[in-house]
């Protein structure tokens, strides 16, 4: 599968990164084959052992991404943001998680949306549960971990990391929510 | 094929067909979002598996199981908690990455610790965090996560072994 060169006609920091990483991938090739030049059985096996998990992944790739696509399009994150505030209780944890798992880009585009949900009330334990969620329960993740560490080790670990993530964003209510009270007769805005 | 695999496609085309029955050009939106993002992720990918053919050619499982397997015990993990925290790999391409680790002699406990702390601690988003949280929130929220990777890591070890 050749990469796709048509796409790079603006000079975005995203195709920046893109042939940057395609640098690097050149490079690692270049390598190995030279490796495989001068060591054949060496060569042989690393693109052995490289060939094997790279089918591993694009059986399953294409489905992840179509699956992540559909849901790109088809849920709305609107509904779910309405449900974060501080009365929201578990019900308001549950929805930041839910919010947290849908595949929209790594953790710093949550930022900005965490930073407006923020102004918009939402309690600082149900940020920490969202941005937690956000970084390790998202679905197409969960999906190529079932592919490479089986079903034990992922719902394992799925189960654990809900439990504890919402023990964390408890625990930091608790912290943040008293010294916020504690403060807010002499409001201190000042700039960390 | 593995069922996995088969599930995975079966609910993908599933879901595409409902969907191109529902909407089409929602469904070509969604196609869309997701060859955008098969693109971006895709030279990573070959990074990551290149690297996984030169890990598993030339680290022995000795290397690794001294390093993180099961017998390094607490040290193990500290390693691949502090791993994890400053590595910045996505979190999709690091599966593979963990299993080629597994297979290779680190522990069960070692390889959840280093997956949870490589996805949940961004110390390269952390200026970022700062910001739109504050220096209290971030420091409490990357804190308690290299705590509970850990935690979650030993119960895993406890539940899988």
């Amino acid at each position: 599968m050749k990469p796709d060169i048509k796409e790079q006609k603006t000079e975005s920091p995203r195709d920046y990164k893109l042939i940057r990483d395609y640098a690097i991938v050149a490079a690692l090739l270049l390598i190995t084959f030279v490796t495989g030049y001068f060591f054949p059985a060496t060569g042989t096996r690393i693109f052995q052992v490289s060939r094997e998990y790279f089918v591993e992944l694009l059986v399953i790739l294409p489905a992840v991404m179509v699956i992540l696509g559909l849901i790109n399009v088809w849920i709305s994150k609107d509904v779910v943001m309405k449900h974060l505030g501080e009365e929201s209780g578990l019900k308001g944890a549950f929805f930041s998680m839910l919010l947290g798992t849908f595949p929209t880009g790594p953790l710093f585009v949550a930022f900005p949306i965490v930073a407006a949900l923020r102004k918009k009330g939402a309690s600082m334990g149900n940020i920490v549960v969202l941005l937690s969620a956000w970084a390790c329960i998202k679905i197409p993740q969960e999906l190529i971990e079932l592919q490479f560490l089986g079903f034990k080790f992922m719902a394992a670990r799925l189960f654990l990391t809900v439990i504890f993530v919402l023990l964390m964003g408890w625990t930091v209510d608790l912290i943040i929510g008293t010294t916020e009270r504690r403060s807010s007769h002499a409001r201190s805005d000042r700039p960390q | 094929m593995t069922l996995t695999v088969l599930v995975i496609n079966g609910f993908a085309i599933v879901g595409l067909v409902l969907s191109l029955l529902k909407d089409r050009a929602k469904t070509k939106q969604a196609l869309k979002v997701a060859w955008k993002s098969f693109n971006r992720i895709f030279p990573t990918i070959v990074m990551v598996i290149i690297v996984i053919g030169w890990l598993l050619t030339f680290v022995s499982k000795a290397v690794i199981g001294g390093l993180i397997g099961q017998k390094t015990g607490i040290t193990g993990v500290a390693i691949a908690a502090v791993l994890g925290s400053v590595l910045f790999i996505p979190a999709l391409v690091s599966f593979p990455l963990a299993a080629s680790l597994l297979k290779s002699g680190a522990s069960i406990t070692a390889v959840a610790t280093f997956i949870t702390t490589l996805t949940m601690i961004g110390f390269v988003t952390f200026p970022l965090e700062i910001k739109t949280l504050g220096k209290k929130v971030a420091l409490l929220r990357n804190g308690f996560s290299f705590i509970i990777a850990i935690i979650i890591g030993l119960l895993m070890g406890v539940i899988l072994r």
